[in-house]
């Protein structure tokens, strides 16, 4: 077996956008995911990162099987994750968890903190029979980093960060073998933010966990991954490992990325390299032809309108960039 | 100690700033609680100065920002002790009137989220045009006229048509624009920010970030701007004011702050912040969760998640030291912080 756990290939998810009220007529497609592909390998961490609308979440809930896919082909740990039934999806759902972004909205506010963690249970009891559950949730508890006599409290009566423990606990329950965290520290102030993010971290080391750490803020990604991925309009416009990103990017929405992140230290100031992009993300529903970025692209030329450039290692680069014209930047001080 | 006597910032020249904050104290009054959200709360903002007022969720930053304009909702909120000057003007004992002259031709403030901050049912156009009529008694020809002019100004292309617009045909980025086009309708002396950028993109946060420079350079408008980001700071404040716990904690100009932190909340927060350009191992988490303003920790607020506490912390509030000429720091031991211990 190989070690990649996840393997996706030319992964697309269509949305139709539908008009009238009876007759229903679809218009056109939101093309969310189009064409995406990566592998994640087992104990790795694969940071995706992207502005909004660029595709992340929806490629989240379909590696979920939350959605599924419109096209391409997703394995987990071998076996085609879109064709599997019944028991084996079962087994599935239990080695793929996630934990979302808003720590207020995904908590039912009604059951206690004991019940939600242990509610993985119901669905699994394989995992841990009835009399052990109890237990099983307070060392749960303990393993995020909170007080197990809280069992009985509501989500209200927590803080954010707090919150976002319970989340973990609760994806950690069922002993998966992947989580998918969607912008797990988003929501949250920076100093709770590092708690959650050394937590993470810690977890990984200690249960042998593989992530696809899916946020928008490009420093976060950098702590915590060893491959980033950019997505851009549903694509994945470079991938590689997280030196080569940071340090040696070669498309230019990367670079322009990287740019407008600002740094923590007025001495820089003035002194970046600043790539300003003008305008905005074009609509997910008509996207530019060729390639999706040309329309920002201060490169752009005849060629990028009238062919998509390939996601693949180019004479410029050590990793695989889709650009024509890739060629390597150091933007980060 | 007396108001007058406190220690000035730097870049407070002596007479009068534009806008003087003294001692502000403000309750939030509940059934079964008070939460003392600020507590002495002093700062000033020169004509063309950029001052930051950076904490976390509950440090009492927005309800300063909503103090000075005006807008503070009593109840809950009670302003129980202090003084508010623009340009040498009290406005806390200012009739309603002469707040509302002022609010929007004085001082203006833009939101964090601009979609709840517009009102969906009228155009942009019209949003800009209503208090270009009411406040200035133009007429509708000279008011569209000139909202096209703001829209200009702050880089929407295509103004002419854009005026005519709903907020939802507008993307989040362009909306943030308008908002920034209206606050500036009455020509304002001071704009306050409040989290401008936080629900932006990286690029579009930077896009929005070099017009608020360039648009106060322009008119030579103060600007508070109340932010999170440590980055976002470090890269257009000309002072820093660090609140914790309804407190100014640390008060400093941009650089010195971020070389040497002279509270040891600013050192934590500093070394909390996952770095682009720097690949670290661990972050230096802060320990606990920030104190229940109903039930504000005794002595220095903040020492039972300081690494540096000592026992006199736990009893005392610490008074305002400075550390260093200009600089403000509300630690028993900013001196040594400041040495470099």
């Amino acid at each position: 077996m190989t070690d990649n756990i996840i393997e996706v290939r030319d992964l697309t998810k269509h949305f139709p956008v539908r008009v009238g009220v009876l007759f229903k007529k679809t218009v056109g497609h939101v093309r969310a995911v189009d064409g995406v592909s990566f592998e994640l390998k087992r104990g790795e961490t694969l940071g995706v990162v992207g502005e909004s609308g660029c595709g992340k979440s929806t490629l989240a809930q379909v590696l979920m099987r939350l959605e599924p896919p419109t096209s391409g082909q997703a394995t987990f740990e071998g076996r085609d994750m879109f064709a599997m039934k019944g028991a084996e999806l079962r087994k599935l759902r239990r080695d793929i968890q996630i934990v979302l972004q808003d720590p207020y909205t995904s908590l039912n506010p009604r059951m206690t903190v004991g019940d939600i963690i242990g509610e993985p249970f119901e669905i699994h009891p394989e995992v841990a029979p009835k009399g052990s559950r109890r237990e099983k949730v307070r060392d749960l508890l303990d393993v995020v980093g909170l007080n197990p006599e809280y069992l009985n409290r509501y989500p209200h009566q927590f803080s954010g960060g707090q919150r976002q423990r319970i989340g973990i606990a609760r994806a950690l329950a069922l002993k998966p073998k992947v989580i998918v965290c969607d912008e797990p520290v988003s929501a949250l102030d920076v100093s709770i933010q590092a708690q959650v993010m050394n937590l993470l971290g810690d977890l990984q080391t200690e249960f042998g966990l593989s992530y696809v750490f899916i946020a928008h803020d490009l420093s976060v990604v950098r702590h915590l991954s060893d491959r980033v991925a950019v997505m851009y309009l549903g694509k994945v416009v470079e991938i590689g490992t997280e030196e080569e990103i940071y340090e040696r990017p070669t498309h230019p929405y990367t670079q322009a990325l990287l740019s407008a992140v600002p740094v923590p230290d007025p001495e820089l100031r003035g002194k970046r390299q600043v790539i300003r992009l003008e305008g905005d993300v074009p609509s997910p529903v008509d996207p530019p032809s060729g390639c999706r970025f040309r329309t920002r692209c201060w490169k752009a030329q005849d060629l990028c309108a009238q062919e998509e450039p390939a996601l693949v290692t180019r004479d410029a680069g050590d990793h695989p960039s889709a650009c024509h014209f890739a060629e390597q930047r150091a933007i980060v001080p | 100690m007396s108001i007058q006597d406190e220690a000035l910032p730097v870049g407070t020249a002596p007479g009068t700033p534009l806008l003087r904050v003294r001692d502000l104290h403000v309750e939030f009054r509940t059934r079964e609680s008070v939460a003392r959200v600020l507590n002495g709360v002093s700062y000033d903002v020169e004509a063309g100065e950029t001052l930051a007022v950076l904490g976390e969720s509950g440090s009492g930053k927005s309800v300063t920002a909503q103090t000075v304009m005006g807008i503070l909702d009593t109840p809950p909120g009670h302003i129980t002790g202090g003084s508010i000057e623009f340009k040498g003007e009290e406005l806390l004992t200012a009739t309603d009137k002469r707040r509302r002259e002022v609010r929007g031709s004085g001082i203006a403030m833009i939101f964090q989220d601009a979609l709840s901050a517009l009102n969906p049912v009228f155009t942009v156009g019209f949003q800009i045009e209503e208090q270009l009529r009411v406040r200035r008694a133009m007429s509708r020809k000279d008011a569209r006229k000139r909202a096209i002019e703001l829209l200009e100004q702050v880089k929407i292309p295509n103004a002419a048509g854009r005026v005519k617009q709903y907020p939802h045909e507008f993307s989040g980025g362009m909306r943030q624009r308008a908002m920034i086009a209206m606050s500036l309708a009455l020509d304002p002396e001071l704009l306050i920010a409040d989290e401008p950028t936080t629900a932006l993109d990286v690029t579009v946060q930077a896009q929005i970030m070099d017009l608020l420079k360039e648009l106060q350079l322009q008119r030579q408008m103060g600007l508070v701007l109340i932010t999170h980001d440590l980055g976002v700071v470090a890269e257009v404040a000309d002072r820093i004011a660090v609140m914790y716990a309804g407190r100014i904690v640390e008060h400093s100009d941009a650089r010195s702050l971020y070389r040497r932190p002279s509270h040891p909340y600013t050192e934590a927060l500093l070394e909390s912040v996952p770095r682009l350009d720097l690949k670290g191992t661990e972050l230096r988490s802060i320990k606990g969760l920030p104190p229940n303003l109903a039930d504000i920790p005794s002595g220095c607020p903040f020492h039972p998640r300081c690494k540096r506490v000592r026992d006199v912390c736990r009893t005392d509030v610490p008074p305002q030291h400075e550390p260093e000429p200009g600089r403000l720091s509300a630690c028993h031991f900013a001196e040594e912080l400041v040495a470099g211990d």
